[in-house]
């Protein structure tokens, strides 16, 4: 089966001349979470935005099978590290905008939205304006809106890094739902090792100057996973050896 | 500190007013200062009343011309901040012609304007245009470029059209800041109007506030001055008030400079 994403030998760098990525190939297959963690500057951000089709590569190519339609923005959600609301709409509205860009109308799309707030549990939330929200719920309205458009593949950005331990940890479990009933391709940016082994089922760990894949660990403990996983023997020994290999690829450029 | 309560930031003031007013009116009357020097209040009340067949038309002028300049300064530095944000060169080109008529002091730019204008209503007109317009057009392009990085990127995600990104992202993102160019561009069409009015100078039934007021000062009509001053003074106020009533309704749902104090 052909991957549903895959980079061959990509290249990024950037018109000041910073060189954010070299030589990195990368193949995910439909259905897989896979997380991007690494140090911060090691393009892995770039790479999700090149995925998106946000940037461009400078050096080898990227194929997508996210859409079978050519419009590639039908098969992709995206979640940035902020919520990214419009705070000058509410809920509902922020939610419509994927679909409106796309020429939907809100006849046809209520029905849509109704259905993703109540998957982030917000349908009491829709005339809420972004501001009156958490941290924490702004964020599920990102989810949301990410999903309105039924993606294939869900591209988030270190989406919960500025959350706090309780929330991150509801969210995480939220996400993990999410991905296992919809069918979902996840690829997750983190620099968290803890956040990486709870939710993937395959970090791929990167380095820095310039940007690279270092490491590829899959992590095979089954799904559903819950509290129990996180105080397993085996969820410690995935965190160590994450936690190796990414040591290992930072220590050099740190010493 | 403790936030004062509302009755009481609207009460000192109007005291503190009344206050000078009467203070005003008892050193007139007590001292026996003439009319042609010192008009008391209730002289320039009285004159108001007496005038106003003729103030009232002025009046009128002067708000007609004070809006049609501020609806066209609207209406071109908006659709120009649109070019703008559309296209760099266009911006290239004409920044710099916006600088020179603002930098240029209108009063000093309204006698050529006055000759070269088909008539005295036009020329009033582009005088308090040009005052006007400048902080809309800079104001709405700073607005147009503030939209947020991460909006754009969701809008180039989901292949937003130009006018889409214009109406749903840059507009919405603009609004706050026309709004503040808007409050000062109320206030600037009417110093503009009488800046102009003055330079013109002509009669008829064509005058404004600050002509009345220039005819008044060369027939030693104190009164009838000051009655002129407090109904542009009034008009400035009015229009002060009514943009900030306007910005707080556009805003105040989620605009941070126009949050509902109680939250």
């Amino acid at each position: 089966m052909n991957p549903l994403i895959e980079l061959r030998n990509v290249g990024k760098t950037f018109a000041n001349g910073t060189q954010a990525l070299a030589g990195m190939s990368l193949a995910i297959a439909e259905g897989e979470f896979v997380s991007l963690l690494g140090p911060s500057g090691c393009g892995k951000s770039t790479v999700l935005r090149m995925i998106a089709g946000l940037a461009v590569p400078s050096e080898g190519s990227i194929s997508k099978h996210t859409s079978d339609s050519g419009n590639a923005a039908a098969g992709i959600g995206f979640v940035f590290q902020e919520p990214t609301l419009m705070p000058w709409a509410p809920v509902f509205d922020n939610v419509f905008l994927p679909l409106k860009l796309q020429g939907v109308s809100l006849a046809d799309a209520r029905p849509r939205i109704a259905e993703a707030l109540a998957l982030v549990g917000l349908e009491k939330f829709a005339r809420s304006y972004p501001r009156e929200l958490s941290g924490g719920m702004k964020m599920r309205v990102s989810i949301a809106r990410a999903l309105i458009t039924r993606p294939r593949l869900l591209l988030m950005d270190e989406p919960f890094a500025a959350l706090d331990e309780i929330t991150r940890g509801k969210l995480n479990d939220d996400l993990l739902g999410l991905w296992s009933t919809h069918g979902l391709t996840i690829v997750f940016v983190t620099h968290s090792v803890y956040e990486s082994v709870y939710l993937s089922s395959r970090v791929v760990v990167m380095a820095s100057r310039p940007g690279r894949v270092v490491a590829d660990e899959a992590v095979a403990a089954p799904y559903p996973r819950n509290e129990e996983y996180r105080l397993s023997p085996e969820y410690a020994a995935a965190c160590r050896r994450v936690s190796h290999a990414l040591h290992g690829a930072t220590a050099p450029a740190q010493s | 500190m403790n936030p004062m309560p509302k009755w009481v930031r609207l009460v000192v003031p109007a005291l503190i007013a009344l206050a000078a007013l009467l203070a005003w009116e008892a050193v007139v009357r007590v001292r026996e200062i003439p009319a042609y020097l010192i008009p008391a209040p209730s002289l320039v009340l009285q004159t108001l009343v007496s005038d106003w067949p003729t103030l009232w038309p002025s009046l009128l002028v002067t708000l007609k011309i004070t809006f049609l300049s501020l609806l066209l300064a609207v209406v071109g530095g908006v659709a120009l901040a649109f070019l703008f944000s559309l296209s760099s060169w266009v911006e290239l080109s004409f920044v710099p012609f916006a600088v020179v008529l603002q930098v240029t002091p209108i009063i000093a730019i309204a006698p050529l304007i006055l000759i070269y204008a088909p008539n005295t209503l036009t020329a009033l007109l582009l005088c308090a245009w040009i005052v006007a317009f400048f902080p809309i057009l800079s104001n709405t392009t700073m607005g147009l470029r503030s939209a947020d990085g991460n909006l754009q990127d969701l809008f180039s995600l989901y292949g937003a059209t130009r006018w889409q990104r214009l109406r749903y992202l840059l507009a919405p993102s603009a609004l706050p800041y026309f709004l503040a160019g808007l409050k000062i561009a109320g206030g600037l069409s009417l110093i503009g109007t009488v800046a102009a009015e003055y330079a013109a100078g002509t009669s008829g039934k064509e005058s404004g506030l600050a002509y009345r007021i220039l005819e008044a000062s060369f027939r030693l009509n104190m009164p009838r001055m000051f009655a002129a001053l407090l109904l542009v003074a009034l008009t400035g106020i009015s229009i002060y008030f009514a943009f900030n009533a306007l910005s707080r309704a556009l805003l105040h749902k989620w605009h941070e400079s126009e949050l509902d104090a109680s939250r």
